[in-house]
């Protein structure tokens, strides 16, 4: 991908709440947790809205990063690792109890099965599928608006 | 020579028919070829081509040149609703890759090798998905192509496609749009501005097949993708090739040169390259590998003007990698011309400005490939692949050989070898087409920064508007425009979406949006007509 930072932001957001919205809807039920579903979709969509807003300072520090690319591009592989910082930084504020309004407890095995699915989820819609309805997006650097 | 009359014209309608007269063909009066009032006139009216003889032929959209960039743009077109009836080809070659398969072929590009092109640039497909990559790993059921373009550039080679998948899929794209019933054969000999609004293109069509010498399309909007303006070598070797008239032992990469890898096969010789881009990459790889194939003894002197020996730029944040002569990039230009920062940037840019942002990106350059890099580091331990930095200061023949004098910074070197080939692709003034040479005379096109045609953000040639008519120009021949990478496959494609859009807005089609996009992509995937 070729992005910009603006296009970065509006990609992450637009792509976590349509996609990540709908995997978390459908992963919902089967997260292992003993509380109410109505409180495992509380607190599974609140981990969602953790990794979009923390997401805003990740692709920042990524734009930043992306300067001492020549091509100023940020390699399909890139997209999927960073996961991994990501997922670490969201779990370590859900340990410390950081993120605020939580209804009950994650447990280690839901958070890594919402957290790999969303993340795979949009990684492979930004990486193609992405370009069929949104003809103009991939020319804009990500940008929607 | 510009022209007399230069009264401003009236509006036509949005839809390109109303305000013309819609019989296919109207009767010739005159001789059926140019007159001398038409030769000096930048504006005609239907009368003078009428009196002139010349049959008129209405259309609402003519895309001159029948290239991929006219194929891109009438794709667009057809899939944004144009019917076929309302856009005509006019073209001398009778695919629209016809150019670009003989150019890929004699710069040692064959069917089954891989072109520079990234893996979602599809000219057949205008959403990119699925990309190249994708439709080989299904076509060859490998996850080869997949895992490439998941671990590039970093653990691998950037992924390309194969030249002869790229032809296949064109074809399938072009049958699918009804592209050959778009098309009229001809040689297109100008565009001139209408009174009353659009434009004539006047197209001489194949001996025989019309009963006057010119056609004129007289049509709304125009279109122009002629590609490159023409092949330009370097001085000294232009100079050697006329005054020897030796079209054997100098030749350039762009031209049929197998005899020398032919004679290679036969006898040792020695090879002479100039250029460090990626015609020069191929051509080493063609000699290289048939070197190691045929176990011949096959020498090479590459011969750099500007010898790159390690990255470069003018800090951190704008640094090339490079080293062994070649300046090394992925592909024609920075990946992030064609949609990031770079795009974004230079679409702001003016003048000079412009002119530097272009001249920061440019230079010659080519892929880091590990194939080629194995290969170059052999034949250098082996003392038969070495290279020179100079330039050359007199060539003369000896006997069977072309002697270099090169000028290098130890001082001067004498080269001999059987050949010389010339990589450098250098590409000729806009002005050397006879097309664009008449548009910069007679119908008020300039020129940009790079002193190439200058086109507006939308593609339309600045100061040729006629009426509600537009002219529109892409490729190579833009160079130097608000969008950098014009003379690419996805820089066509661009430049397609963006003259959609404009003729979109001035009522010619459908704006694409999601819906239409995603319905459209439907119909591409089940190979229906748009």
């Amino acid at each position: 991908m070729v992005p910009t930072l603006a296009g970065r932001i509006q990609t992450r957001l637009a792509l976590l709440a349509v996609i990540g919205g709908l995997v978390t809807a459908l992963v919902g039920p089967f997260l292992p947790a003993a509380a109410p579903l109505s409180v495992r979709y509380h607190d599974a969509y609140l981990v969602l809205a953790t990794v979009a807003i923390l997401g805003i300072g990740w692709e920042c520090l990524y734009h930043l990063l992306m300067q001492w690319r020549w091509e100023k591009d940020w390699p399909t592989l890139f997209g999927l690792l960073t996961l991994v910082p990501e997922g670490l930084l969201v779990w370590l504020l859900l340990q410390t109890g950081a993120v605020p309004a939580l209804a009950g407890t994650v447990s280690p095995a839901a958070f890594c099965i919402q957290f790999l699915a969303v993340w795979l989820a949009v990684w492979l819609v930004a990486n193609g599928p992405m370009r069929v309805p949104l003809l103009r997006w991939r020319f804009r650097g990500g940008r929607l608006v | 020579m510009r022209g007399t009359k230069s009264e401003p014209p009236t509006q036509v309608t949005r839809d390109g028919r109303q305000g013309f007269d819609l019989a296919p063909r109207e009767p010739a009066v005159g001789g059926g070829d140019l007159t001398e009032e038409l030769l000096a006139s930048s504006w005609w009216s239907d009368a003078m081509v009428r009196a002139a003889g010349i049959p008129i032929v209405d259309v609402p959209f003519v895309t001159v040149g029948g290239g991929i960039g006219s194929f891109v743009t009438v794709d667009y077109l057809r899939i944004a609703g144009v019917a076929p009836d309302r856009i005509r080809v006019l073209s001398n070659i009778d695919i629209p890759w016809q150019t670009y398969e003989y150019l890929t072929r004699v710069s040692q590009i064959p069917g089954p090798e891989r072109i520079r092109s990234d893996s979602a640039s599809r000219p057949d497909n205008i959403w990119g998905f699925p990309s190249y990559a994708l439709g080989e790993a299904i076509r060859e059921k490998s996850l080869r192509s997949v895992w490439q373009v998941l671990v590039e550039p970093i653990f691998d080679d950037y992924y390309t496609p194969r030249v002869g998948h790229v032809f296949t899929a064109l074809q399938r794209e072009a049958k699918r749009i009804g592209y050959h019933q778009m098309l009229a054969k001809g040689q297109v000999r100008m565009v001139r501005r209408r009174h009353g609004g659009g434009y004539f293109t006047v197209l001489t069509p194949p001996r025989g097949t019309s009963q006057t010498q010119r056609v004129a399309y007289r049509s709304q909007f125009v279109h122009l993708a002629v590609g490159y303006p023409g092949l330009k070598f370097l001085p000294e070797l232009q100079e050697f090739r006329t005054e020897q008239q030796d079209f054997h032992h100098v030749v350039s990469a762009y031209e049929d040169h197998e005899h020398i890898y032919n004679l290679a096969r036969t006898k040792h010789v020695v090879v002479m390259l100039r250029g460090g881009g990626i015609v020069a990459s191929r051509v080493l790889q063609r000699l290289m590998d048939d070197r190691a194939r045929f176990g011949l003894s096959t020498e090479i002197v590459h011969l750099f003007r500007t010898y790159v020996s390690g990255a470069h730029g003018p800090n951190p944040w704008n640094r090339r990698k490079g080293g062994d002569g070649f300046a090394y990039q992925g592909f024609n230009y920075p990946k992030s011309v064609w949609g990031g920062q770079l795009k974004a940037r230079v679409r702001k840019l003016e003048g000079d400005e412009r002119a530097r942002a272009y001249h920061l990106m440019g230079g010659t350059n080519t892929p880091r490939r590990r194939y080629w890099q194995a290969q170059l580091r052999e034949g250098r331990a082996g003392g038969w692949y070495r290279t020179l930095s100079g330039t050359v200061e007199e060539m003369r023949l000896d006997g069977e050989m072309v002697v270099s004098r090169v000028k290098t910074a130890q001082g001067p070197v004498d080269v001999a070898a059987d050949f010389l080939i010339d990589c450098t692709g250098l590409e000729a003034d806009i002005s050397e087409h006879r097309l664009l040479n008449d548009l910069l005379a007679n119908s008020g096109a300039g020129r940009n920064p790079l002193g190439r045609l200058d086109v507006e953000r939308t593609f339309q040639v600045r100061g040729t508007g006629s009426g509600s008519g537009a002219m529109y120009a892409s490729g190579a021949a833009t160079l130097g425009g608000y969008f950098p990478g014009v003379d690419t496959f996805l820089g066509l494609q661009i430049a397609a979406q963006e003259i959609t859009d404009d003729l979109a807005r001035r009522g010619f089609c459908r704006k694409i949006g999601p819906l239409r996009s995603t319905t459209q992509w439907l119909r591409w995937a089940a190979n229906r007509q748009p």
